[in-house]
């Protein structure tokens, strides 16, 4: 008798145990935006209280400083917890809300808002994957450049139609250590010239890390017959075949002079760079003027250490906030974005000794007030300093960039 | 066989254990075809003595005195190179193996180098245990007297100089005792070894053992 | 109960597997609907046999897996065989307590000793090697999974060495070798015959999760393992995460694949084991009393010694990593600065907390559910049967990724991903196995007379459970709870996929960090990574001896 009564109060146990569980994994209420964007008070106390759960690409640490920063700052003035979601690459958010619509989730997705541009952003668009147009709707959108910088509504020549916010700008650089090279090879021809003298020295991001992409597109652009081509699609295999033709013609040249013979590249740009502080290799790239000042001081790499650009010109673009369909705190994402794009928030991200990423904003037509946070800062970052002026290069077209990638993946990458 | 010098000889071989002696110095001589039962309560060293002159005392125990087998010293020797067969109560037949690679498992390689001569071999040792015929057979679908008469003809194949036996019986019905006891006898007179038997059973003394030998705890 | 029971484990455990394969079988025959896949046809598979390098990456997957068990297993018995000697003994201390320290936290360190940049290239240069610069080596992340091999039997070594020695009583191999020394064995060659057929036998299991892990990690292969093309199973991941949404159904394709891999791998190693059966069995009936004794004792300690102190100049690697500043090629040592500690602080404090909370309350959970169900079998006297165990391996053998993705699909589509307690039972799907296996051995070789005492006293089933079964059992319940919280401290995937990227772990952490470009902080979260599960073999030690073993009095 005391036996069974004692199974029974052990199986009761375990169902208990079982029922926590599953009534543990209940699902998340939903909640899409309920005030009216254009009354931006509503907004603002819709969003106090909301969690904005911000995917963004974790891989240097003074960005994440940076965003930790801003969360502190988004709790103080509007009572918004900001969530950074590191990711390795922010496809990986692309993939979670495309899952997330394939089963239904549509108003209580997990990703309220993501750093973004290029091909990830044409893929969102295309599928129907994000809200808005809602850039018009932030009481900053007046003072962002859009004279200035034709990128900041045209990301990598696909119109943004307002679906997301430009955040900062990018240019690619060259880093070396002028401790062990004197006089950097200035364009591509001249990268091969220098990896023939200096066999194992040089090497690149793997594609598709985006650092690595941009120095394929980098060298397309100086490589293919008619650079005009790429800011349109590829017709059809034939005409990539025919642009990308010198590339790969480059590249089957410079693999066995690559640093361990392109059997193995570095993950992301700033592996590379560590690669740069070892004295493995004798460059790195980066996509951002202030990175070199940054890692200067963080002790990332050595004094010595000096930027520059390619002769004929440099990739540039813009870097973008945009909120997927079905996220869950839309009214607080559109606050964070709209903080991320005031004076203090984008002079501080322009502060080399922060983060150095160049601001969206129109700086001269600002008021005194909102001038006197970029007047604060050290002088102008040294990779931008002593002669560096450089054409910049407009991105190609998104799918140019599939296209490279996958064909890279194919002859390089197995 | 009989010849001075010849048989397992212990001269005032003590065991300790932190410091506690086991029991008082001990000297005896075993002669070839002699049994000697070693008696003793729980806990006084019996089953250590024989791992003693067996070569395998455990690290724990230290010990003084000296153990010779057939004239020559055993002190420095490792056991495998004693000759002195060790049986436990437990039979430990190796489950992987058939009975008669267990019992091929104590031959010497030496000796029987080809397939046939092992094989005969392992065929007479069985018809000696009554177990004719079981050489493939798993040892695990044996009976408690079978495997403790494969354990006991294991161990005398591989041509020992002394044998040691710890309780071989004791997991016996009274039945298979006799029989094993008779078996025992047989085996150890035909050979003329010197042996130990570690026993609780007065019966097994009698009946086999030449002299006994008691161990009393000093405290 | 019992059925009850068995009933809730296997759905904790199965439901997951059998629903994340079912998410990655449709996609794999070009289902899925919203990336319109209607048509189920093998296009898929005809896509992914043309994907470049596809037969390399499955290659080496396989290549990989099965080397390093083999090593390990090797390396094991070895420092088992035969006699034990000081340095032997010291060995094993040595290296079991390293089972704890988590696989990234240790392919992180060895990467950081053993690349040409490494800390012993900078020891030795450049007085020794003459290196100014570092060499342009293939290592680690080389062509052939060399370095991956090394990590992988690095981590496996000790985790297969504490599974022997739980095993060894239960096959009285000491008596067994003191048997075949009176007859004659040296002690190496009595230990191969007479013991090793037997415990092989016993650790089929664990070396069977030995290999699945080994063909289907993602973690260690990204750390240490080529990257043109990798392994199978960090292409999958690749193709997982691609921008490129077609790519999924490649992907879903690919971890059937790498799931068939697995089972193909276990099929060679039965066929291979097999044979060796046959030589055993040859080699125990012939009577050779000597195999190589000084050949086999020498080989112990040359492998096994080596291999404990890359593990430990590994964690010191780490150690010295995060206590850098700027550390310049060939300095043998760093700059010493406590800014990386400083600045980071809170960030590792969190993902610390994230970690410890996850791996008490799985360990906790794994652990209540493991007694429930012991108690059940050891009240209806029967051990558990191969039903039981198979389940418990499910989770063990199958793929990570082949069933996870499919289950972080699920996941979303409910709108779990994301919760704390979704990546909980991500958790304890690999916690549980553990637990309950090292808790089985134990509670079921309880003595029985225990409970029959207690029972003829007039104690209540429970008073006996919490009174007399579990303060007997109390060592075993530590270490279970121990392994418990390793298990958990180690998990990537799980927590990667069904967390959404906003439970942060240690694990997570540091794989995310181990693609960028501060050695400080990866060696910073991969040290706290492994400190976590070593101080809760530490506390499982010290708490489960009693009162008076720790008084020093036994």
């Amino acid at each position: 008798m005391r036996l069974a009564a004692f199974g029974r109060r052990l199986s009761w146990c375990g169902l208990l145990c079982l029922c926590l569980l599953v009534l543990s994994l209940r699902a998340p209420v939903a909640s899409p935006l309920q005030s009216d964007p254009n009354d931006w008070a509503a907004v603002l106390a819709e969003a106090k209280g909301q969690e904005v759960y911000f995917n963004a690409w974790g891989g240097d640490q003074r960005i994440n400083d940076y965003l930790a920063w801003a969360a502190e700052q988004l709790w103080d003035r509007h009572g918004i917890t900001l969530k950074h979601v590191k990711v390795a690459d922010i496809g990986e958010a692309v993939t979670r809300v495309l899952a997330e619509k394939s089963g239904g989730a549509e108003a209580a997705g997990s990703v309220d808002l993501v750093w973004i541009n290029g091909e990830n952003f044409a893929a969102m668009k295309q599928n129907g994957l994000l809200f808005g147009p809602f850039t018009e709707r932030l009481p900053n959108w007046r003072l962002v450049d859009l004279e200035g910088n034709p990128t900041a509504l045209l990301d990598f020549t696909v119109s943004t139609e307002g679906l997301e916010a430009p955040w900062g700008r990018a240019l690619f650089n060259l880093l070396y250590d002028s401790g062990s090279v004197a006089e950097p090879p200035r364009s591509f021809e001249a990268l091969l010239t220098w990896a023939e003298a200096n066999l194992g020295r040089l090497t690149y991001p793997k594609p598709p890390d985006f650092m690595g992409t941009t120095f394929l597109k980098q060298g397309l652009i100086a490589l293919t017959p008619d650079p005009q081509l790429l800011l349109a699609p590829p017709k059809d295999q034939a005409s990539f075949e025919q642009a990308t033709a010198p590339l790969w013609d480059f590249l089957d040249r410079l693999t066995p002079l690559l640093w361990r013979q392109g059997q193995h590249y570095p993950a992301s740009g700033p592996a590379q760079r560590q690669l740069l502080a070892d004295g493995a290799l004798d460059f790195a790239f980066s996509f951002n003027p202030g990175d070199l000042d940054s890692a200067i001081a963080l002790g990332l790499l050595p004094e010595t250490t000096k930027a520059y650009l390619f002769d004929d010109g440099s990739l540039g673009n813009s870097h973008f906030l945009a909120i997927p369909y079905n996220a869950k705190a839309k009214a607080a994402a559109l606050v964070t974005i709209d903080f991320l794009l005031s004076p203090e928030a984008q002079a501080r991200k322009a502060d080399p000794r922060i983060w150095g990423d160049p601001s969206v904003l129109a700086i001269d037509q600002l008021a005194e007030a909102e001038r006197r946070h970029f007047q604060r800062l050290p002088n102008p970052p040294r990779a931008l300093t002593a002669g560096l002026t450089a054409p910049v290069l407009d991105e190609p077209h998104p799918d140019w960039t599939q296209a490279l990638e996958a064909a890279w993946t194919a002859r390089y990458g197995r | 066989m009989t010849e001075p010098g010849y048989g397992l000889s212990l001269k005032r071989l003590s065991l300790s254990i932190a410091g506690t002696q086991l029991f008082p110095p001990l000297t005896c001589r075993v002669a070839a075809g002699e049994v000697v039962a070693v008696t003793g309560p729980s806990g006084s060293g019996k089953s250590s003595l024989l791992l003693a002159i067996a070569g395998l005392l455990p690290r724990a125990f230290q010990m003084q005195g000296e153990i010779s087998l057939n004239g020559r010293s055993l002190l420095e020797m490792a056991a495998e190179a004693r000759r002195v067969g060790l049986i436990f109560q437990d039979p430990l037949l190796l489950p992987h193996l058939t009975v008669g690679q267990n019992l091929a498992f104590g031959l010497s390689r030496e000796e029987y180098r080809s397939r046939d001569a092992r094989r005969q071999r392992i065929e007479a040792a069985l018809r000696e245990i009554q177990l004719e015929g079981f050489a493939d057979r798993d040892p695990t679908t044996l009976s408690g007297g079978q495997r403790a008469r494969v354990a006991l003809m294991r161990s005398l194949l591989a041509e020992p100089d002394a044998v040691l036996l710890d309780e071989p019986f004791v997991s016996l019905d009274p039945m298979l005792r006799r029989d094993m006891r008779l078996l025992l006898g047989q085996l150890l007179r035909a050979r003329g070894l010197p042996a130990l038997l570690v026993t609780h059973d007065q019966e097994d003394a009698e009946a086999l053992a030449n002299q006994t030998l008691s161990l009393i705890c000093h405290s | 109960m019992r059925l009850i029971l068995a009933g809730i484990i296997s759905t904790l455990l199965l439901l997951p597997v059998a629903m994340g394969l079912l998410g990655v079988l449709l996609p794999a025959f070009g289902y899925l609907p919203v990336l319109g896949g209607e048509q189920v046809s093998l296009d898929v598979w005809r896509a992914l046999l043309a994907e470049p390098g596809l037969l390399h990456a499955s290659l080496l997957s396989l290549r990989t897996g099965l080397a390093s068990t083999l090593l390990s297993l090797i390396f094991i018995l070895l420092l088992l065989a035969g006699g034990e000697t000081w340095l032997k003994r010291r060995l094993q201390a040595l290296l079991s307590p390293l089972v704890a320290v988590p696989h990234i936290a240790l392919a992180v360190g060895l990467a950081f000793l053993l690349m040409p940049s490494g800390w012993l290239a900078r020891l030795g240069s450049p007085w020794l090697t003459g290196w100014a610069r570092p060499l342009d080596w293939a290592f680690p992340n080389d062509g052939n999974g060399l370095a991956l091999i090394l990590g992988l039997v690095v981590k496996e070594v000790p985790f297969l060495l504490l599974v022997a020695l739980a095993a060894l009583p239960q096959i009285e191999a000491e008596k067994r070798l003191a048997m075949a020394r009176s007859l004659g064995y040296r002690p190496a060659t009595a230990w191969i015959k007479a013991v090793l057929p037997d415990l092989t036998r016993r650790l089929r299991l664990p070396v069977f999760a030995v290999i699945a892990y080994g063909v289907a990690n993602v973690e260690m292969a990204i750390i240490l393992g080529p990257s043109t093309p990798p392994t199978l199973a960090v292409l999958i991941v690749e193709w997982f995460q691609d921008p490129d949404l077609s790519r999924r159904f490649l992907g879903s394709a690919a971890a059937l694949l790498l799931l068939s891999l697995v089972l193909l791998a276990l099929l060679i190693w039965q066929l291979a084991a097999h044979g060796l059966a046959k030589v055993w069995l040859w080699l125990g009936a012939g009577g050779h009393r000597d195999l190589g004794e000084r050949g086999l004792s020498l080989a112990a300690l040359l492998v096994n010694g080596p291999l404990a102190a890359l593990t430990l100049l590994a964690l010191l690697s780490l150690l010295l990593w995060s206590f850098a500043g700027l550390w310049r090629f060939p300095e043998a040592f760093p700059a010493f600065s406590l800014d990386t500690w400083e600045r980071h602080a809170k960030d590792l404090l969190a993902s610390s907390l994230t970690t410890v909370t996850l791996a008490l309350a799985s360990s906790g959970l794994a652990l209540t559910l493991s007694v429930l169900a012991l108690e059940a079998s050891s009240r209806d006297q029967r051990p558990p049967g191969r039903g039981s165990l198979l389940v418990l391996a499910t989770p063990l053998l199958v793929p990570q990724i082949a069933f996870l993705f499919g289950v972080a699909v699920s996941a979303a589509e409910s709108g779990l991903i994301g919760a704390w307690t979704t990546v909980l039972w991500g958790h304890l799907l690999f916690v549980l196995p553990y637990v309950y296996l090292a808790l089985s051995g134990p509670y079921l070789g309880l003595d029985p007379r225990y409970a029959a005492m207690a029972r003829s006293l007039g104690k209540s089933p429970l008073t006996i459970l919490l009174k007399v079964k579990l303060p007997l059992l109390r060592r075993a319940l530590l270490t279970a709870a121990a392994i418990g919280v390793a298990v958990s401290v180690a998990l990537y995937l799980p927590t990667l996929l069904l967390g959404g990227g906003r439970v942060l772990t240690l694990a997570s952490e540091a794989v995310t960090l181990s693609s960028g470009g501060d050695r400080r902080l990866l060696a910073a979260t991969a040290l706290a990574q492994a400190v976590i599960p070593l101080l809760a073999l530490l506390l499982a030690t010290w708490f489960g001896r009693t009162k008076l073993e720790r008084r020093g009095m036994r």
